[in-house]
């Protein structure tokens, strides 16, 4: 019967539709402001321009929301990303800095590959404290939310890091191919994950046990190595987004790297259309997530607010698009449609 | 046992009292009459209308016709507080209390002396001490509850159940987590109260327990009275008969379904369990099912029949014991290890532990076979449609659209998803705990169809079912469970007779 409905109706059912509505929305009102806005332009056989500086920065976001969209499908919360960048950040820039070499290709890619082995492991640690301990998630990724800055700061001995790295600097930095490093990096590891997710089995296991643990654990699903693996993998990309944060500094601030970045990583899962309650997620929807944040970041600091404002703003469009997509909402919203036009609803009721 | 049995005014005099939820006549013109100073068992199968009973009792549920008269006055209970006030008091099943607060906020809560609008914990603690005393419990008002055993926790429930004027008071499955020793804890605590003339209401599914310490009962059955009757002069077997429901003149007449070919014992068991129980679940319990072989486990609920198969299909860990699978010994620590054994598990509670509600058929029926592959080795999507399609053909699943989700379907429906699961598994050994339950009577007949085909193709079923007229139709052989011990096991032929099996239930396989 879906295929009678007109198009617009079906679009306005897509779970995503409000929350590329909020994200059109947002550009428009940045393109009224400064028309130059959606303008991109190639220089020295680089892309510039507002817009690749916005994928730019919000390829870090990408990343940690990629890893939280998986923990929670699984009915869990990663309140340590954060720490994790930071630890990340830390470790990478300490060990170039006490390199002979800063500036060879070698020293580089060590460092990166002990910022994002140590993430792992504290993904590992993570995930052991809720899959094997049975810990709640939030209390579990709590200890290292609060601990890990504390690590970071042991690790930078207090200071901000700084370094001199040609090879690092490329990772937040540079172009490959004329586009931004970051945002092929995180344009690769999205399609990893969409591939391993949605062409293995692994997403639907994921949600099995998302939905129901016990009935997946009766089915023989191995629900433990999937949550373990989750937290080992969101910290993975956390670490990864560690890089990328401290690259585009070349500082490591134990502090203030990747501060609040949790929270903005949830909000993205959660206008994604992936319910804090576990079970289906969306990869799509969380990139429109990170999209919508990181353009309303911009939009705020564009029109000249205050930066310190933006959580508001942030608020109000999460609860916008909350709103939109509770099913309650909806229901009312159809409710008083259908005492209007009785005939036409039953058509929206029956695509639903 | 008691043999006075007290007369007198009723303290409780429920008439005629109905009850109706949307499509389903919960309660049916029931009476109940509780007088003080006597123990009143409620019995009757799950779905009787027992807990309807007792939430119209307690003001949780409001009645649609029929009269409740407490302590002579007539009353319309529109909240358990008002029941409460009028001296009824329950204590429910899963002890509501509150484990990190001490026993004796947890006594006085919600009627703690007050001074100045503050809470007087002095007096608090007094007169929780009071309360505690007069059920001869010797524990320290301030000690935290969760330091204290589920049966002192119980105790301390009726505490504060006694806390307000209580002139009946409500134990609905009481034992259901005590041992024996606490169970005569609380016994004693019962027929103290007794002789102080509170009127009790005893719920459980335990009947050596209701015959210990009840002096009158009442049996419902199907939301409908059977009758009020005094419990020494109703014999076991008659109770059991009355709560499941089929005279013992019709059970006799019963025609006997033709018996299959008997599965050949000539061969090793495919299953073997050797003693396996589990402390508090179940006691130890020998058990083989041969290939080909219906095992039936008859016993009422709660009589361990579910948590045998748990044990066997490795969704709980046994504490002793050994399994033989095939002849070898096995360890089915996990359900995964029993489903790599090829023993698959249907679990009676259909939407907690069967169905994943947001996933489509399609993905519901391959859950199974896919967790077994692990998630690297996707099932190939023409095998998964080859599979759905054949499932959803061969067990007539409606609606026959794979990308429906499972959560919109009917009970029968959902229940042919979940068979279709284990199915694909290709199991050696299929546990199917109430496959039948709640679902209309063409799916339940498809079911019982299926099982028999399985068997006749040298599958091994363990099956488990309330209706034993069920057990007896399908089973090779019957293992009969009663209070958490296996008590019997019989030969099904010809002979056998829903009677006979309903006699082991009341007698627990000794001699009567």
């Amino acid at each position: 019967m879906s295929t009678t409905a007109p198009a617009w109706q079906r679009a306005v059912q897509h779970r995503l539709f409000w929350p590329i509505v909020a994200l059109v929305l947002l550009l428009a009102v940045n393109t009224i402001n400064r028309p130059s806005f959606l303008s991109i332009r190639l220089q020295d056989g680089h892309l510039f321009g507002s817009l690749v500086n916005l994928l730019k920065n919000g390829a870090p976001l990408l990343l940690v929301a990629l890893g939280m969209t998986l923990v929670i499908a699984t009915r869990g919360i990663d309140l340590s990303v954060g720490a994790v960048v930071a630890i990340s950040g830390a470790v990478a820039l300490s060990f170039i800095a006490s390199s002979p070499s800063p500036d060879s290709l070698t020293t580089v890619l060590v460092a990166a590959g002990i910022a994002l082995a140590l993430s792992f492991v504290l993904g590992v640690w993570n995930g052991f404290l809720v899959s094997v301990l049975g810990i709640q998630p939030i209390i579990a990724t709590l200890v290292l939310m609060t601990a890990g800055r504390g690590v970071a700061m042991l690790i930078t001995g207090g200071q901000i890091t700084t370094v001199n790295s040609a090879p690092f600097k490329a990772i937040g930095s540079g172009f490959w191919l004329g586009v931004p490093v970051a945002v092929v990096l995180a344009g690769v590891v999205f399609a990893a994950v969409a591939l391993l997710t949605r062409r293995t089995a692994l997403g639907m296991l994921i949600e099995s046990v998302g939905i129901n643990p016990e009935a997946s654990r009766l089915a023989g699903v191995k629900s433990r190595s999937i949550i373990w693996t989750v937290y080992a993998v969101c910290a993975l990309f956390a670490g990864l987004a560690g890089l990328m944060i401290s690259s585009s500094t070349m500082a490591a601030d134990a502090n203030n790297a990747g501060l609040f970045i949790e929270l903005d990583a949830i909000l993205a899962v959660v206008i994604g259309g992936t319910s804090l309650a576990g079970g289906k997620f969306s990869l799509s929807g969380t990139l429109v997530g990170v999209l919508i944040i990181q353009t309303l970041t911009l939009t705020v600091t564009m029109l000249g607010i205050s930066p310190s404002v933006t959580p508001l703003f942030k608020a109000i469009v999460v609860i916008a698009v909350c709103l939109a997509q509770s099913p309650k909402v909806r229901d009312l919203v159809a409710a008083r449609r259908r005492r209007a036009a009785p005939t036409s609803a039953a058509a929206a009721e029956v695509s639903a | 046992m008691t043999t006075a049995v007290p007369d007198g005014r009723p303290v409780v005099e429920m008439t005629g009292i109905s009850i109706e939820f949307p499509g389903v006549k919960a309660l049916d013109g029931v009476d109940l009459t509780l007088r003080p100073g006597e123990v009143h068992a409620l019995m009757g199968e799950n779905g009787a209308g027992k807990s309807t009973l007792i939430k119209a009792l307690t003001g949780v549920y409001s009645i649609d016709s029929g009269r409740i008269v407490v302590d002579g006055a007539e009353h319309t209970f529109s909240g358990p507080g008002e029941a409460q006030a009028a001296g009824v008091s329950p204590v429910y099943q899963e002890v509501n209390l509150c484990e990190n607060l001490s026993v004796a906020e947890n006594i006085m809560l919600g009627h703690e002396p007050r001074r100045l609008g503050a809470i007087d914990w002095r007096t608090t603690r007094r007169r929780a001490g009071e309360m505690l005393a007069r059920l001869n419990l010797d524990i320290d008002p301030a000690s935290s509850l969760a330091a204290h055993s589920l049966a002192v926790q119980q105790l301390v429930a009726i505490c504060r159940a006694l806390v307000v004027e209580c002139k009946v008071l409500i134990l609905d499955e009481p034992t259901s987590s005590l041992d024996a020793d606490e169970v005569a804890q609380l016994f004693a605590v019962v027929r103290r109260l007794r002789d102080e003339g509170v009127a009790i209401l005893f719920v459980s599914h335990f009947l050596e327990q209701v015959y210990e310490i009840s002096d009158r009962m009442t049996v419902l059955r199907n939301g409908k009275l059977v009758g009020e009757y005094v419990t020494a002069e109703l014999p076991r077997l008659e109770l059991v008969s009355k709560m499941i429901g089929t005279s013992l003149e019709v059970l006799e007449e019963l025609e006997e379904a033709p018996k299959r070919s008997v599965a050949d014992r000539e061969a090793t068991p495919f299953v073997q369990a050797l003693g396996v129980g589990r402390k508090g679940s179940v006691q130890p319990f020998d058990l083989d099912v041969y290939p080909g072989e219906v095992v039936g486990l008859a016993g009422l609920l709660g009589s361990g029949r579910t948590e045998l198969a748990r044990l066997l299909a490795g969704a709980d860990r046994a504490d002793s014991g050994q399994v033989r699978v095939g002849g070898a010994p096995a360890r089915l620590r996990t359900p995964r290890s029993a489903m790599q054994h090829k023993i698959a598990f249907s679990s009676e509670h259909r939407k907690a532990e069967g169905i994943v509600g947001d996933l489509t058929i399609r993905e519901n029926i391959v859950l199974g076979l896919q967790a077994e592959r692990g998630w690297a080795r996707r099932l190939p999507k023409k095998q998964v449609d080859e599979i759905v399609e054949t499932y959803i053909k061969a067990l007539a699943i409606r609606p026959g659209n794979p990308d429906a989700l499972i959560k919109n379907l009917s009970g029968g429906n959902q229940q042919k998803v979940l068979l279709a699961r284990w199915l694909a598994t290709a199991p050696k050994l299929l546990i199917l705990d109430e496959p039948t339950r709640g679902i209309d009577v063409g799916a339940k007949a498809e079911i019982q169809k299926l099982v028999a085909q399985l068997s006749g193709e040298g599958m091994s079923v363990v099956f488990i079912s309330a209706e034993l007229e069920e057990v007896l139709r399908l089973s090779h052989r019957i293992a009969v469970m009663r209070d958490r011990v296996k008590v019997a096991e019989i030969t099904n032929d010809e002979d056998v007779t829903v009677e006979d099996v309903v006699e082991l239930i009341a007698s627990g396989g000794q001699e009567s």
